[in-house]
């Protein structure tokens, strides 16, 4: 395991949007393989952006650039679009959000899931379907060859998001990058694909890149989290240590909006992170998060050490 | 009660559309005589209803004496072959300037932008009959000439529809599944705005069926002896006084014909409409 490469490795990237606005300021993720790794964060600190910088997918007109961007030890910063559309749904899938709109509803579930391995594998139409068929049982979805021939808006939401996790799923990924994928969710609904994703993982040995703004989801599924903060990882853990003991001001607030029952008092507050994301402007120095911070000192301005405990948890910040 | 009328109005649309379409395809089957052949002794023969009628000429005969109901017959297939070809020549030019436009957006959308406001400010018969006076009267200058101005609505209609469905997800995840950019814009874009360009479609081709009767009674539109309508219509203008029949019954046909299909894209466009959003 040592020897080989993490699946996912990138370090230092950077997005930008317009030549004013920095939306990624240097980003390292290292996702291995059979793991999840889960970025946490409100929202518009650059979550989406990250996850489709690394698919290639950002709009026309955004600038990507990073200190290096390997997908299983391949280069993947400089491919050529042709060799990118290879890699996207075959070795690397995504799912999105909203289950809603995620899926064509021009086609019937059975020929856009079937469409995918017919693109990448030049299988026949049949062979397709079959595996189709046989993805929608694994995701638990009963009578697939019922579902199938059916059209997207005949499912309910969270039949949808089987789907496309189905679909994310026709050849083989290596990773899987889900967007909020439980957002949409009913909370039951949510729980059940949580599970089903770390089932899959387990079976499969699939790597996932998580995205999410819920805590309670990173509990759940996650072995790495990174924390992003205003377009920055301010903090980087196993999940066990980030939980036990969280070393960014940002991080600690995003857990004590938590509730946990048996250490929250009656009558008591939760607690609250007061402000919101600041829109960062070129040539901005210094933490992101200074002026929501308790702990807020004038060194903050200047610059900030990135620390590392030797054993994986890295943060961002001048607090030990 | 309301609910009812307009499926009675699209039930009519299609029954006059599939009933003129049959006509025009099966006309070599079903004409008495020949719409080209004429008899001058048997001229301005008026319709068998009316005192003088009589049974070989139904609808009567015209100036040449050639058989009415026949030169009728033959006038659909003009009218339903020039409405095709043009609605698929316009279709051809409108859906790709439109598509290509709301789905790039940006610099491309408003080059597409800046063709669709210089034929908007055409005049349509102007320039059609400029055309055709230099290039000469026949059926393909006809198609040709109307199929390359009447793309506008198509663009129009496309490019909207297009901006509202790049955005969505499914988009996203298509280019996450790998595919590329013409599979997107054919498979994924395409069947998605092809309801509302089908009610275009219909509007487009009573528009181009109109014109060609316009062009055609200017005398520049279909060459006689072919039996246009509006062909018909302008022979028969000489005459109207006396026989007023000669100008009544391609007038009702054409009248007919393009009522049919809006009542067509008019139903279209509620069941399609409502159908999405089931």
């Amino acid at each position: 395991m040592l020897d080989r490469p993490a699946l996912l490795d990138v370090e230092g990237l950077r997005v930008r949007f317009s030549p004013k606005v920095e939306a990624i300021r240097g980003v390292s993720l290292r996702v291995e393989r059979g793991q999840t790794h889960c970025v946490v964060g409100e929202s518009g600190c650059g979550k989406s952006v990250s996850a489709l910088a690394v698919m290639g997918l950002l709009a026309r007109g955004a600038k990507r650039s990073a200190g290096h961007m390997r997908f299983d030890g391949q280069d993947i910063l400089n491919l050529s679009e042709r060799e990118l559309q290879k890699l996207r749904g075959d070795r690397m899938a995504m799912i999105f959000q909203e289950p809603m709109t995620s899926l064509n509803p021009a086609y019937t579930v059975g020929s856009q899931m079937a469409e995918v391995l017919v693109r990448h594998r030049r299988v026949g139409k049949q062979q397709g379907l079959d595996r189709a068929a046989e993805l929608l049982a694994k995701v638990g979805i009963t009578a697939p060859g019922m579902r199938l021939a059916q059209y997207p808006h005949q499912l309910s939401g969270g039949l949808r998001q089987r789907v496309m996790i189905a679909m994310a799923l026709m050849c083989d990924p290596e990773l899987l990058i889900a967007d909020e994928p439980t957002t949409a969710l009913d909370v039951t609904v949510q729980a059940q694909i949580l599970r089903l994703l770390r089932d899959l993982q387990q079976e499969l040995g699939l790597a996932i890149l998580l995205i999410t703004h819920d805590l309670g989801v990173v509990a759940r599924i996650a072995h790495k989290v990174s924390v992003m903060y205003a377009g920055e990882v301010v903090e980087s853990a196993s999940a066990t240590d980030l939980f036990a003991s969280p070393r960014h001001p940002y991080t600690r607030g995003l857990l004590a909006c938590v509730p946990v029952p048996g250490t929250i008092k009656r009558g008591e507050p939760l607690g609250s992170i007061p402000g919101t994301v600041p829109r960062i402007a070129d040539g901005f120095v210094g933490c992101g998060f200074r002026d929501r911070c308790a702990y807020a000192m004038p060194a903050c301005a200047i610059g900030v050490p990135q620390r590392d405990d030797g054993a994986g948890h890295r943060h961002l910040c001048h607090l030990q | 009660m309301r609910f009812e009328f307009r499926k009675f109005a699209f039930g009519l649309g299609v029954v006059i559309v599939l009933g003129i379409a049959l006509v025009a395809v099966l006309a070599p089957w079903i004409t008495p005589a020949d719409p080209f052949a004429q008899n001058l002794e048997a001229r301005m023969i008026p319709p068998i209803w009316m005192e003088g009628g009589r049974a070989e000429n139904i609808l009567g005969s015209d100036q040449l004496g050639r058989d009415y109901f026949s030169r009728l017959i033959y006038g659909a297939r003009i009218s339903m072959l020039i409405g095709t070809l043009v609605v698929i020549c316009s279709g051809a030019i409108g859906i790709t300037l439109g598509v290509v436009g709301g789905f790039f957006g940006g610099r491309v959308d408003a080059v597409v932008m800046f063709i669709i406001t210089c034929r908007l400010s055409i005049p349509l018969i102007l320039v059609a009959l400029t055309v055709v006076s230099f290039v000469g009267s026949s059926l393909t200058v006809v198609v040709f000439t109307l199929g390359l101005l009447l793309w506008e609505r198509f663009a129009v209609v496309a490019r909207t529809t297009t901006m509202q469905v790049r955005t969505l997800d499914y988009i996203s995840a298509a280019w996450a599944a790998g595919c590329s950019l013409p599979h997107i814009l054919l498979r994924e874009v395409l069947p998605n705005i092809v309801h509302h360009l089908i009610v275009v479609a219909t509007l487009e081709m009573a528009l181009a069926i109109l014109l060609e009767a316009a062009l055609s009674f200017l005398g520049l539109g279909v060459p006689p002896p072919l039996p246009s309508w509006g062909l018909m219509i302008a022979e028969a203008k000489d005459y109207m006084y006396f026989s007023p029949w000669v100008i009544m019954v391609p007038g009702v046909a054409l009248f007919v014909l393009v009522l049919g299909i809006n009542l067509l894209g008019d139903g279209l466009r509620d069941r399609l409409g409502a159908a999405r959003d089931a």
